[in-house]
């Protein structure tokens, strides 16, 4: 396909999108053509035209605020820890050399399993589902900070020292801004960890945003309405790690 | 402002030892002392004894036991991450030997594999019913992006003269990827295989609390509907150290130099 595509000048990028038309259009064929059931998997078309009724009648805007609400405040939760944690462990070495590897073993546990623990202590609520978020989205910041901070440029440091900057203004002055790339960095991959547990945690507890939207659906049986809300779900998600890396693309514009 | 380190060098690692136990021991003292104090509901912060209790039963239980439903667990991780693997191999080896193929379809793996996969979860019993089916292909599409993605990167970084040389030996594209593509690029696969293993784990038990009567995850969520905490609490132990100590294990096997020899 590559080299036909290739030898004809084909856009890559309009052969990628063409191909994903093209699977849509076979779809439809063999399951309008009883090939693959209906109830299994819905025709494309079917899961077009669910879109409106998912937004209208399922309230789809309101629960995607509600998943991104969500979402925010448990990043903002992890800005707010995980920043001050990360210049604790980077401030006092003798702590980063206790603690650094835990908060990297941290990082490789699967802590959405902490859900059901959660759902005793916090209740069936969306604070549950922001803690999940929450846990999951520190670790990434920590290491992140500390990275950014501990890649300073001596020099920076210097020019500080230089104009006698107080603690407190070398930090802001210097070190934070010399850090911001590195730290945002570990803000989009505790976003992403954030989004993707809160969502999650939604689907498996039933309740909330766009993950309970999906679980409705599937309950109900309605296979074209669940197919439409994953397909936004997906969107969503996209939109978010897509914004984030412009974001940082823009802090870091010599990269 | 420049981090500390007052302590000399050789009292260090002393130090370092005696922060962590400080730690642990003022977090046991905290829960114990919570424990005790009666301003959490019933059980919801259980003893260190009881949990003790809770995981030496669980670890020394009898038939239809913790190491049968371990067992189940494993064999669907296990399961999901051959499948997701080799099917990330393919694809990653392909997308990193086609420039064009590449610009296609790679933004499309780029941008998906950040989502959740667990809402594809409600699909997937539709196709493969509740048992371990639904489970191994949830944790094969889990697995399958981050694999893809690591091997197609790692692939586009393998030095041009050691393409040359195969070619030169006329090796064929099986010969290559065996002799050339994969030993070189040994450090991307086993990364890719690592993370895929790790959101294999996670997305296989987090499926196995939604819809199962097997394996660790449904443990996990019978503990919780039963309102066993200690259970609760050493399941969630013993899950942690299994995924941590993966996590680890992979991590030396990546990092072990081939060259070194025995």
């Amino acid at each position: 396909m590559s080299a036909a595509a290739a030898g004809r000048g084909l856009d890559p990028r309009v052969a990628g999108l063409g191909s994903v038309v093209a699977l849509g259009g076979a779809l439809e064929f063999l399951i309008q053509n009883r090939f693959i059931s209906r109830f299994v998997v819905p025709p494309p078309s079917e899961v077009i035209a669910s879109i409106s009724r998912v937004i209208l009648e399922e309230e789809g805007l309101y629960r995607f605020l509600f998943t991104a609400g969500e979402t925010f405040a448990a990043g903002a939760l992890v800005v707010l820890v995980g920043i001050p944690i990360g210049f604790l462990l980077w401030r006092f070495n003798i702590l980063r050399r206790a603690f650094e590897s835990w908060v990297g073993a941290l990082a490789s546990a699967p802590l959405v399993l902490i859900y059901p623990l959660f759902l005793v202590i916090f209740g069936r609520s969306p604070t549950t589902i922001v803690m999940i978020g929450f846990l999951s989205g520190l670790a990434p910041m920590i290491l992140k900070t500390v990275e950014g901070l501990s890649g300073t440029r001596r020099a920076l440091i210097d020019v500080g020292r230089s104009f006698k900057l107080t603690s407190v203004q070398q930090f802001w002055k210097i070190l934070f801004p010399a850090a911001m790339p590195t730290i945002f960095v570990g803000l989009r991959l505790g976003m992403i960890f954030c989004l993707i547990n809160i969502v999650g945690v939604e689907y498996l507890i039933n309740l909330g945003g766009l993950g309970q939207l999906v679980n409705d659906l599937a309950e109900r049986n309605d296979v074209a309405a669940t197919y439409a809300v994953i397909g936004f779900v997906i969107l969503v998600s996209v939109l978010l790690f897509w914004a984030m890396e412009r974001g940082e693309r823009w802090l870091r514009p010599a990269d | 402002m420049a981090a500390a380190g007052g302590l000399t060098a050789p009292r260090a690692p002393l130090v370092v030892t005696r922060l962590r136990l400080g730690l642990v021991a003022a977090l046991m003292l905290v829960w114990e002392a919570a424990a005790a104090s009666g301003l959490f509901y019933r059980d919801v912060v259980p003893s260190l004894v009881a949990i003790a209790r809770a995981l030496v039963e669980l670890l020394t239980d009898g038939e239809r036991s913790f190491y049968w439903h371990l067992g189940v667990t494993a064999y669907e991780v296990l399961a999901a991450l051959a499948i997701g693997s080799v099917a990330g191999l393919l694809v990653g080896l392909s997308l990193g030997a086609s420039r064009y193929l590449s610009r296609a379809f790679e933004p499309f793996l780029y941008y998906l594999g950040p989502t959740p996969k667990i809402i594809f979860f409600p699909v997937i019993l539709a196709w493969f019913g509740i048992g371990s089916g639904s489970k191994i292909s949830i944790g094969a599409i889990t697995c399958f992006f981050p694999v893809a993605l690591s091997v197609a990167g790692g692939m586009r970084e393998i030095a041009p003269v050691l393409i040359r040389v195969g070619q030169s030996f006329r090796a064929s594209t099986v010969q290559m990827v065996i002799k050339i593509y994969l030993p070189a690029m040994r450090g991307p696969v086993v990364n890719g295989l690592r993370l895929g293993l790790g959101v294999a784990i996670i997305v296989v038990l987090l499926a196995e609390t939604k819809f199962a009567n097997r394996g660790l995850g449904y443990l996990v969520i019978q503990s919780y509907f039963r309102f066993d905490m200690p259970q609760l609490y050493a399941l969630l132990m013993v899950l942690f150290a299994l995924a941590i100590g993966g996590n680890v294990l992979m991590g030396r096997l990546s990092a072990a130099d081939p060259r070194a020899g025995p």
